[in-house]
């Protein structure tokens, strides 16, 4: 199993070189959204308007981080599970979304959608909320602050470290529970 | 007759709130550092590194443990012989959850079922009061994640199901929820009783220490036994497979109706953040 260290935007070719169980140590920007904010990049879609940021190349983190105690850019912030967005993931794809981060199972919906874009998700450890935020080094609102831990968010992360749970050839990291 | 302040109430929440999200309880760390030493496979001994050090983490710089500082949920027993003074225990317990998730810094996760708007302060906390004989106020606290609440279920069992129904049914849930509820988790078993109660019970089960045996041995068994099926699994932490997929069973009983055999599985995430309070 490889380790990667990749700079944002992620390329096509970022994504092809990645495979399941391989260590990726993310640094630059992403986007914090989880599922009220999911449904609004939707709607805003359907409504024909532009999204609050660029999707081409970028990540979305599935979190709602804590609030940041003073003199810290953010508060504890670990995945969520991911699931819940399968719904909204292959569209955001289409559009030049590069990878998702969260922890849990994903939909055949989304795998598929991660081959057919070249397209990655990626598993942060769920629980360690305190030990991610460690390596976020920035954090501004960029849309919706009315959600309040539910905003999008523009993360500064460096060496960000996550696992490739799902490739875009298929592979998939979770086990599958043996029932004897 | 015992006066308790609701002043002194809300104090103690408040304070119960912020401990139980930074502090990961000593049982829990106790199991960590056990399943550190026993998994065998890199991936997950490397989750047990990462959550122990999240543990130092959260203790020495007043992070929570994990964002989700879930919904607050109370347990608490009132004495008959206990009254509170200054505003209602109902108040008094929630407006210190209040307190404690906003001076914690803790996220407040409760929103609207359908406008899916944030109430802003965590409001309302999930209480279950109980009357007890005697002059004591016991108030148990749980931080309660939306993850793991999303595992759970509740079933109703025919009574000719039995135990293998109660074995296949909380074994199939844990299989089927993988990754999804942070393993390794902590199971709730609420047998018997009726719809609601089996739920409440399976949740009330989750407050016992790890490592405290049921005091009925048959029971006891029937723990040792869905852990040993549940961790045969090898969905491992994370769902990167290994030894550890569970932490603990616990099982509450209750009598049920003839024509039923009631049964809840509240699953736990490794974050188990739980604390108690008594007058």
């Amino acid at each position: 199993m490889a380790e990667h260290h990749l700079t944002t935007p992620i390329t096509d070719a970022d994504v092809e070189k990645l495979k399941t169980g391989d260590v990726v140590f993310i640094t630059g920007h992403i986007y914090t959204a989880r599922d009220a904010a999911h449904k609004r990049l939707v709607e805003t879609l359907d409504a024909g308007k532009s999204l609050p940021f660029d999707l081409k190349g970028a990540l979305i983190y599935y979190v709602g981080p804590s609030p940041a105690p003073p003199g810290r850019p953010i508060g504890s912030a670990g995945p969520t599970t991911s699931y819940r967005m399968d719904t909204y993931a292959p569209r955001l794809h289409s559009l030049g979304l590069k990878g998702t981060i969260g922890k849990g199972k994903r939909s055949d919906e989304v795998k598929a959608a991660l081959a057919t874009h070249k397209a990655v998700y990626l598993g942060a450890t769920g629980g360690a909320g305190a030990l991610l935020s460690q390596r976020i080094t920035d954090a501004k609102v960029i849309a919706y602050e009315d959600l309040g831990p539910e905003a999008i968010r523009e993360l500064t992360v460096k060496d960000f470290p996550l696992l490739v749970i799902n490739d875009c050839h298929g592979g998939e990291l979770y086990v599958k529970p043996n029932l004897g | 007759m015992k006066i308790v302040q609701a002043k002194d109430i809300r104090e103690a929440v408040a304070a119960m709130c912020i401990a139980a999200n930074r502090e990961l309880p000593a049982d829990v760390r106790a199991a960590f550092e056990a399943a550190h030493a026993a998994e065998e496979a890199p991936a997950a001994k490397e989750i047990f590194r990462q959550l122990l050090e999240n543990a130092d983490l959260a203790r020495d710089t007043g992070l929570p443990l994990c964002q989700d500082c879930g919904l607050a949920v109370f347990f608490v027993e009132v004495g008959e012989d206990v009254r509170v003074e200054g505003s209602t225990l109902r108040e008094a317990i929630n407006d210190g959850m209040i307190a404690g998730y906003k001076d914690g810094f803790l996220r407040k996760s409760s929103c609207d079922p359908f406008t899916r708007k944030n109430t802003g302060d965590n409001s309302p906390s999930i209480i279950h009061f109980d009357i007890v004989p005697g002059d004591a106020l016991k108030i148990t606290m749980m931080a309660k994640g939306g993850g793991s609440e999303n595992m759970s279920r509740v079933t109703m069992l025919s009574p000719a199901q039995g135990w293998k129904g109660i074995k296949d049914f909380v074994v199939n849930r844990v299989a089927e929820a993988g990754p999804n509820p942070c393993p390794p988790t902590i199971v709730g078993v609420g047998i018997g009783g009726n719809f609601e109660l089996a739920a409440v019970n399976s949740k009330k089960a989750l407050m016992r220490e790890l490592d405290d045996k049921h005091p009925d041995p048959e029971i006891a068994k029937l723990e040792d036994e869905l852990l040993a099926a549940i961790n045969a699994l090898g969905i491992g932490p994370m769902g990167l497979g290994g030894k550890t997929t569970s932490l603990g069973v616990k099982i509450l009983v209750a009598p049920c109706h003839l024509a039923s055999l009631p049964l809840a599985v509240n699953i736990q995430c490794h974050s188990a953040r739980h604390k108690e309070v008594i007058f």
